[in-house]
């Protein structure tokens, strides 16, 4: 599909919506294996993302990406701030000030975001954080001709497959091999951030 | 005299708020910020923040950040790339209280930013009990 500003709103509602419907469940994993705020933190940044949306409309899907960007690292804090508001921000740079963009050209987005994600948190994967669902996902997905199904699939498989590492990242590395057996709030929250993008997909597309 | 200045970055405010005034005691001439916890009260890092608390103290001598844990540090290197490259702030692999008080000390001198950072560093080996 032909991806406008809105559509990417659209898209970044429904992940709202699932943040907030998940909030309990991604701080109880979090709780397992982390400090125990990770379903907080994303849904006071959503939360702010959505009033942002309300007031505000974007040209292009570049100039939303950015601004999204600062309500992420400004509001979600801790280590997901930090990380998903880095992708976003290179997500921006990727869509530059194309008005619209193909699904080719959003995967690109999402590779350059991906990057920045490794690099600001030093992780690889089978470290057990949410590099495990975006590195695998966009190798797999190149973005042409993209099965969203299959996407969707894929992106819920790669966070059940965090259950079973052993933590090397964050918090949880603290825990060693006891960290072992729970999923990743990281991959958990990504998950659903692909899982609303593909949703999307199907619904416009 | 000119001095490098630091910026304490910390989970919890409290312990931040705490670091700078024992810091101050030691050492009032040496301009120290502080970014910690979240802005609702919460445990928690913000890279707005320490960017914030970075140009409250920034000179062109330099700023070295202290950090306690974790995500503390990526929030850290975001506030640095968002101020952009033309400024000399670096980031002190080193324990935030023991690191912090060598930092103070050798700012207090007039030191360059890499000697701060070298001093804040080598508190990690430090013994704190005497050995005989």
């Amino acid at each position: 599909m032909t991806w406008t500003a809105e559509d990417i709103q659209h898209w970044l509602k429904q992940f709202a919506d699932q943040i907030h419907e998940h909030k309990d469940e991604l701080t109880d994993l979090d709780q397992k294996i982390g400090d125990g705020d990770h379903g907080i933190n994303m849904a006071r940044g959503v939360k702010e993302m959505n009033k942002l949306f309300d007031e505000k409309t974007f040209a292009t899907p570049g100039e939303l990406f950015k601004a999204v960007a600062m309500v992420y690292i400004g509001k979600i804090g801790g280590a997901s701030g930090p990380l998903y508001g880095s992708a976003m921000m290179k997500m921006a740079s990727s869509a530059g000030t194309q008005e619209t963009l193909s699904d080719k050209e959003l995967i690109d987005a999402l590779k350059a975001g991906k990057t920045a994600i490794e690099q600001r948190g030093k992780a690889s994967v089978g470290e057990k954080t949410m590099v495990d669902v975006w590195v695998p996902l966009l190798q797999k997905f190149d973005g042409s001709d993209v099965d969203w199904n299959a996407f969707s699939d894929e992106a819920d498989e790669l966070k059940a497959k965090t259950k079973e590492m052993h933590a090397k990242k964050g918090r949880a590395a603290y825990l060693g091999a006891r960290s072992v057996g729970h999923i990743d709030p990281g991959s958990a929250s990504s998950a659903l951030f692909f899982q609303t993008l593909a949703a999307t997909a199907r619904e416009r597309g | 005299m000119d001095r490098v200045s630091l910026v304490f970055v910390s989970h919890s405010a409290d312990i931040v708020k705490g670091i700078k005034a024992l810091l101050y005691e030691m050492q009032p001439e040496v301009n120290i910020a502080v970014a910690g916890g979240e802005e609702d009260g919460g445990i928690g890092t913000n890279a707005m923040d320490i960017q914030q608390a970075i140009d409250t103290v920034y000179t062109d001598k330099g700023t070295v950040i202290l950090f306690d844990l974790g995500s503390a540090l990526l929030n850290a290197e975001l506030a640095i790339d968002m101020a952009g490259d033309e400024r000399l702030v670096k980031i002190a692999d080193a324990p935030i209280l023991e690191g912090g008080y060598a930092a103070v000390v050798e700012a207090g001198f007039g030191s360059s930013v890499d000697k701060v950072v070298d001093a804040a560093e080598k508190a990690r080996s430090m013994r704190k009990i005497p050995q005989d």
